[in-house]
């Protein structure tokens, strides 16, 4: 049975780019970042573990600008990707499959990951003294 | 040299029914990383700035503790999970594609048993 020459996904070349085509790959992106992500999660516990000098050498790295760059976006990524999750999962419960809901649910995912990224940036450069 | 049929081949041994657990899997760390990630995130944005010992305490604080263990196995088995479904869309030859799910996966349980000793080791206290 040759099952090497089977139809594979569609020439996405073709067709415009819409709301919906491309918060769809930005899942796939964020999650594949978030999984990159969880290295510098897994690095500062150890950090902690390790005692005062790593982890001071750990704040050293990730407060710096490039970090925060990288962090910055990190959260935004994180933030789109929970969003984005509860989308899907309403679709797997058959939900939401309207043209006009699956716009305005694109919407409001893009609108939550921005509100939360800057109440966390916010809160972490006021409160959190970072 | 396969001399049966490939329908005499499969018939009989049902669906391996692995997909469907690899898909809820995935469905289910989603649910438990939403209220995980939230906690998560704005705990860290209030510890962002703060010393060794005030992090070092509330990392031992029996309740942070276990949810920062929960939100480590749960977030690292979701993203293995889903970048296998990455790897299987993009990466073709079949060997090397096993080889990068497989890293992966090793990779995965590494960074867990790193995350969770490390929490073990700041929650029990002990030396430092
Ligand atoms: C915060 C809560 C989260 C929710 C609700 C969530 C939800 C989901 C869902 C529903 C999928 C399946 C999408 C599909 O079938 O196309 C998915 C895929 C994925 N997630 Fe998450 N996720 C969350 C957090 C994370 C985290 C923390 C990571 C990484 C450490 C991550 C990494 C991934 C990856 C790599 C994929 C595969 C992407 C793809 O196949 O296109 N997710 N997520």
């Amino acid at each position: 049975m040759q099952t090497d020459n089977r139809p594979l996904s569609p020439h996405l070349q073709v067709y415009r780019p819409q709301l919906t085509s491309v918060l769809s790959i930005c899942h796939r992106a964020a999650g594949v970042l978030l999984a990159g992500g969880s290295l510098l999660l897994i690095y500062w516990l150890a950090a902690v573990a390790s005692g005062p000098e790593a982890y001071a050498t750990a704040q050293a790295v990730l407060g710096s600008l490039p970090a925060r760059l990288l962090l910055f976006g990190w959260t935004l990524a994180l933030f789109y990707h929970l969003g984005n999750g509860i989308r899907h999962l309403f679709w797997d419960a058959g939900k939401g499959f309207e043209l006009r809901t699956a716009y305005a649910s694109g919407y409001a995912v893009i609108a939550s990951a921005v509100v939360l990224t800057l109440l966390v940036w916010i809160l972490a450069t006021t409160v959190g003294g970072a | 040299m396969a001399y049966r049929t490939p329908v005499k081949r499969a018939v009989g041994l049902g669906s391996a029914k692995d997909g469907v657990h690899h898909w809820w899997m995935q469905r289910v760390t989603a649910i438990a990383l939403v209220p995980l990630v939230l906690w998560f995130t704005f705990s860290m944005a209030v510890y962002a700035g703060a010393d060794f010992e005030t992090v070092r305490a509330w990392i031992a604080t029996p309740m942070v503790a276990v949810l920062l263990i929960a939100l480590i196995v749960t977030a690292l088995f979701h993203a293995q999970l889903g970048l296998q479904v990455v790897l299987e869309d993009y990466v073709q030859p079949h060997g090397l594609q096993l080889a990068c799910v497989i890293a992966v996966k090793f990779l995965a349980v590494l960074l867990i048993l790193v995350g969770v000793l490390s929490v073990l080791r700041i929650a029990l206290g002990g030396q430092t």
